[in-house]
């Protein structure tokens, strides 16, 4: 008698969670839809015909040449993804436009017309450039053209970005080509590696011989590159910064993996390319979502 | 006179509830018109016949769901968000205005980076 009414209790049981499924599927009506949310350009570039990607202070690995790939990146997507013009020449030498400004003799200086207009804000970081020399030990030399200065890290930048504060410098750039939107900025690309527990997915079989994928916590040595760049966004008709951005990108791999810095750089980049396209120009997101009724 | 004012109370509640399922009733063919049109790509029409659902019923939270989706294909995404956490705020634990609402934040957030510093100089 109690082994029927447990029996009666449990179908009663089996059946009302059946109708609550059904219930509540019956209730949603719901349809996926595609979306395309268009995002504003975060800077009014309306005042400009064309775009003038100048060059990058680069530093990090020497295995990719930051400035380099990053204007040729930056310039071949503005082509295809903006209404601008993009402005095809050398990429500026801004290392050594900003050694020649730091590193010159005072005489030297006088005379050079990169050092004319330099506002006192530039002064001031030149000194602080000159201070951290000398505090390793080193004088402030001039710079060889032949030797490139080592850029390691985020602090060995800070001497040099006193070339992104030269209003007169970029109004000259400016002038040569017509009032641009000026982009430039540093970028720094640098190795990294770090270990730690990972959680990676593991397939296991059972005695049925039934697959499963589990979440298996292992102890694991990876490596891989940093990416920061700073995007500098300068009014080509008066030489002053309109906007920066800042971002950071990273990318690990297994320490068993070889992948060369230059396949990693642009993996990074891929990420942030919307972001900066965002800046300049209205970008379209693709997504799906579910319209209730 | 507690029996006349109790006699009120149950005639006042028996004549609101079929009011408001009226005008769910209401609303509902709206949001389903709007549904309707923008499968068709009318995301306009849409937008109208959804702000007439939530006008008809503002706590129609689905409404308020379809609207927030129009607005941000429009590319209005304040209105979107205000939509959105309406709707979550009526229906707090309906998963799909919940992932609705998690993937436009993902863009409203890129929107708005924090770290982003507009007219400063380096």
């Amino acid at each position: 008698m109690t082994g029927r009414l447990a029996r009666i209790a449990r179908t009663t049981r089996i059946l009302s969670s059946v109708a609550a499924i059904l219930l509540i599927a019956g209730c949603t009506n719901y349809y996926e839809i595609p979306i395309e949310t268009p995002i504003k350009p975060k800077l009014d570039v309306s005042a400009f015909q064309r775009v003038l990607v100048a060059g990058f202070i680069a530093g990090g690995t020497d295995d990719v040449d930051g400035n380099l790939e990053t204007t040729r990146l930056l310039r071949s997507q503005l082509r295809t993804k903006s209404d601008l013009r993009v402005i095809d020449t050398d990429v500026l030498p801004l290392m050594e436009v900003a050694n020649e400004d730091k590193g010159a003799p005072q005489e030297a200086k006088a005379d050079s017309p990169k050092t004319d207009g330099r506002t006192d804000g530039a002064e001031g970081k030149e000194g602080k450039g000159e201070s951290k020399a000398e505090t390793r030990g080193e004088a402030p030399q001039p710079s060889s053209p032949d030797k490139a200065p080592v850029i390691k890290d985020a602090k060995d930048l800070e001497p040099y970005e006193h070339v992104f504060a030269d209003v007169e410098y970029w109004k000259k750039i400016g002038e040569e080509y017509q009032s641009p939107l000026i982009v430039t900025g540093t970028v720094m690309f640098t190795p990294h590696q770090r270990s730690g527990i990972v959680q990676r997915e593991e397939e296991v079989y059972d005695s049925f011989g039934r697959r499963r994928v589990v979440p298996v916590r292992t102890y694991m040595e990876r490596k891989g590159y940093i990416l920061q760049p700073k995007f500098i966004f300068i009014d080509g008709r008066t030489g002053t910064v309109m906007h920066s951005e800042n971002f950071r990108e990273e990318v690990l791999y297994n320490a068993n993996q070889s992948t060369p810095a230059l396949s990693s750089y642009f993996e990074l980049m891929d990420r942030l390319i919307p972001s900066f396209l965002s800046t300049l120009s209205s970008q379209k997101i693709k997504g799906t979502r579910v319209l209730l009724q | 006179m507690p029996i006349r004012t109790l006699t009120i109370l149950l005639l006042l509640g028996t004549s609101a509830a079929p009011l408001a399922a009226d005008a769910r009733d209401d609303a509902k063919k709206q949001v389903q018109f709007g549904i309707a049109v923008a499968q068709r790509g009318l995301w306009r029409e849409a937008i109208y016949r959804w702000e007439r659902a939530v006008q008809i019923d503002p706590k129609y939270e689905e409404a308020l769901n379809d609207l927030a989706i129009a607005y941000e294909h429009e590319g209005d995404l304040e209105k979107a968000r205000v939509a959105y956490e309406k709707a979550l705020e009526l229906e707090p634990n309906n998963a799909l205005i919940k992932q609705n609402y998690e993937l436009f934040k993902e863009i409203n957030d890129r929107t708005t980076r924090k770290d982003s510093q507009d007219n400063q100089n380096p």
